[in-house]
């Protein structure tokens, strides 16, 4: 394999895992709660796409629209799904004081819910569909095949990290959830309203989350009600070793986790690829051996007293 | 154990098959309870130690003749053993155990929400190393052929020493110190609790508890798959521990009698039910769906689950345990 090729690779996975760190870290900084349903939005957005029937064939529903459409399309649905979680599952606890342990464990009751709502409609068989079929060829540059579903991975994550932490400096509602995320106490003592910043919060995960889900589809075509699971895990992982609460660190450990990935994915005999995640994840726990508050935090990480 | 009697005597099978799968899932949900309840931490990951302990037993004991053919990488002296089960089911739950402190010594340093994101990633290591390791766990079909030795009173057995360990752990100064730290870090930091040791500690005791439920769980079905120990049994074992209540060992035990027998009515009640000559039956599917919204609403109306902090002592009435 080509070593311009393989960086490719390790880029595209990176961008998707730090997308998806990203979506776990907004929410994680206003609440502190790992929302482990984060996974199951970006499945959600992939179903949303086809009919929902327990048939084989998936014919498919929004996944037929002229692309300005079903890219909006999917960014509603995922959005209002991830509001929902919000406004009838979190935000009752919030109001009741739970603690973190209880938010963490609910958002897990939360994911199980989904998943099992979405095996009930479409079964547990894997589904395929696919998407912006533009998307699948290769492209040559100076010499050298890449997929050009992986360029625009990169590019859209590009983007909306852009986007993103524009909105978080410079408008008023990107500056409020950013001094929740640093002291929820204070901030509402200074008028933010708690409500609308969460919310918020989980808006802007959830059209991080869809875009996982189209560029999740554009590559793979498949649909597995357990997709959202590993993307999860790597995002919650990410978050740890960016360093909790810090969204920048969320972005790095994502893309560094994704990067190693496809890098182990190289290196590895073939005989051990299968269990490629065993390594990765074999590593990140060495790596939080050394530095347990994240790879890309200093100073103040320590919890407040 | 009165309960138990009636049932043996009155149950018939089916109502012995809930009691026994109630009090394996009593020895994993009193594992993860060891830990979860005096550390505070939240674990995603007590099902690495019910497989590991599954499969471990199972290289000692499993499927006479066959084991070569299952499982050929086994080293010889395994191929050729012969172990006794219970001697078998302690080796398996030690084995849990040095995992568990082998992995331990890096995760417990990690506090809160980053530990128990790191022990789900622990299960996930675990589960892609068993499910690629063809040649000692049969990759992704299932063993067959486990000796069947758990019945309705091994079980109680099992369940009973369970709940012993997780008391004379309770009462040591071990869980003393480790309950410190859960009620406040800083507190038990300053007064030179060593968090990292007594989280350590009770990790491993409760993985091999857990462990010991992994067994159990194997040699009742007589068959394993490694998807089995995946979330599926993470949620339901941690709803057993939520729904009892989280920081209390009696919860623990309430909480596993509680799900299996709300699991196996709403079981029973996908299969059909005749009412008055008329059959209703749930749509199947409808029993994950019930689980995660019940364990939902619990968690809002009633997070401290059915008996709070409170515990069972054996001569009847609560005390509070905190």
């Amino acid at each position: 394999m080509n070593i311009v090729q393989l960086l490719v690779d390790a880029a595209s996975l990176g961008s998707q895992y730090a997308l998806v760190a990203l979506g776990i870290g907004l929410v994680f900084g206003v609440m502190r709660m790992i929302n482990f349903a984060h996974g199951d939005l970006i499945m959600i957005g992939a179903y949303a796409l086809v009919v929902p029937t327990a048939a084989d064939l998936a014919a498919p529903l929004i996944g037929a629209w002229p692309f300005p459409l079903l890219i909006a399309g999917i960014l509603c649905v995922v959005t209002l799904v991830a509001l929902a979680t919000e406004r009838f599952a979190f935000r009752a606890l919030r109001k009741r004081g739970a603690d973190g342990s209880t938010l963490l464990i609910s958002s897990f009751a939360v994911s199980y819910l989904i998943q099992s709502l979405v095996l009930f409609i479409h079964t547990g068989r894997p589904k395929s569909v696919s998407i912006f079929g533009a998307l699948t060829q290769q492209v040559t540059i100076h010499g050298v095949r890449v997929g050009l579903v992986d360029i625009v991975t990169i590019i859209v994550t590009i983007l909306l990290l852009l986007g993103l932490s524009l909105y978080l400096r410079r408008s008023r509602a990107g500056i409020e959830i950013r001094a929740a995320a640093e002291d929820f106490t204070m901030a509402r003592m200074l008028g933010v309203r708690a409500d609308r910043a969460i919310a918020l919060a989980f808006g802007l995960s959830g059209i991080l989350a869809a875009a996982v889900s189209l560029l999740y589809v554009a590559k793979t075509g498949v649909l597995d009600f357990r997709m959202g699971v590993p993307l999860a895990i790597a995002g919650f992982v990410g978050t740890v070793i960016g360093g909790m609460g810090s969204l920048p660190g969320a972005v790095l450990g994502g893309f560094s986790l994704g990067a190693a990935s496809m890098l182990l994915q190289a290196l590895l005999p073939a005989e051990l690829r299968p269990a490629r995640d065993a390594f990765v994840y074999g590593l990140v726990i060495v790596v939080l051996l050394f530095r347990p508050q994240g790879l890309f935090v200093t100073g103040n990480a320590g919890e407040r007293i | 154990m009165a309960l138990l009697c009636l049932i043996a005597v009155l149950g018939g099978p089916y109502l012995t098959d809930i009691a026994t799968e109630a009090m394996i899932y009593t020895v994993m949900a009193v594992g993860i309870s060891i830990f979860m309840a005096n550390s505070g931490i939240v674990s995603f990951g007590h099902v690495t130690f019910a497989l590991v302990g599954a499969y471990a037993s199972a290289w000692q004991t499993c499927c006479a003749g066959m084991r070569g053919v299952f499982m050929p990488g086994l080293p010889q002296f395994l191929l050729d053993s012969k172990t006794p089960v219970l001697l078998a089911a302690l080796v398996a739950s030690l084995l849990a155990s040095v995992v568990a402190l082998v992995s331990g010594a890096a995760i417990m340093r990690l506090t809160g929400a980053a530990a128990s994101i790191a022990l789900l990633s622990l299960l996930f290591i675990v589960k892609t190393i068993y499910e690629n390791w063809d040649s000692v766990t049969a990759g992704q079909s299932s063993l067959v052929g486990l000796p069947l030795y758990v019945d309705m009173w091994t079980a109680f057995g099992f369940a009973s020493a369970a709940i012993v360990i997780a008391q004379v752990y309770n009462a040591s100064s071990f869980g003393l110190l480790l309950r410190a730290t859960r009620e406040d870090e800083a507190a038990a930091r300053a007064s030179g609790v060593n968090i990292w040791r007594q989280r350590l500690i009770a990790f491993v005791i409760s993985a091999f508890v857990t462990g010991a439920g992994g067994v159990l769980y194997g040699h009742y079905l007589g068959t394993l798959a490694v998807n089995v120990f995946w979330l599926d049994m993470t949620f339901v074992t941690l709803a057993m521990v939520v729904v009892g209540g989280m920081r209390s060992l009696t919860g623990a035990v309430v909480g596993a009698f509680a799900v299996t027998g709300l699991r196996q009515t709403l079981l029973a009640l996908e299969r059909g039910v005749d009412l008055g000559g008329v059959s209703i039956s749930l749509p199947s599917g409808a029993q994950e769906i019930a689980l995660a919204v019940i364990l939902l609403l619990i968690l809002t109306f009633r997070p401290q689950g059915l008996v709070g902090d409170n515990e069972m002592t054996w001569f009847g009435g609560a005390r509070d345990s905190s």
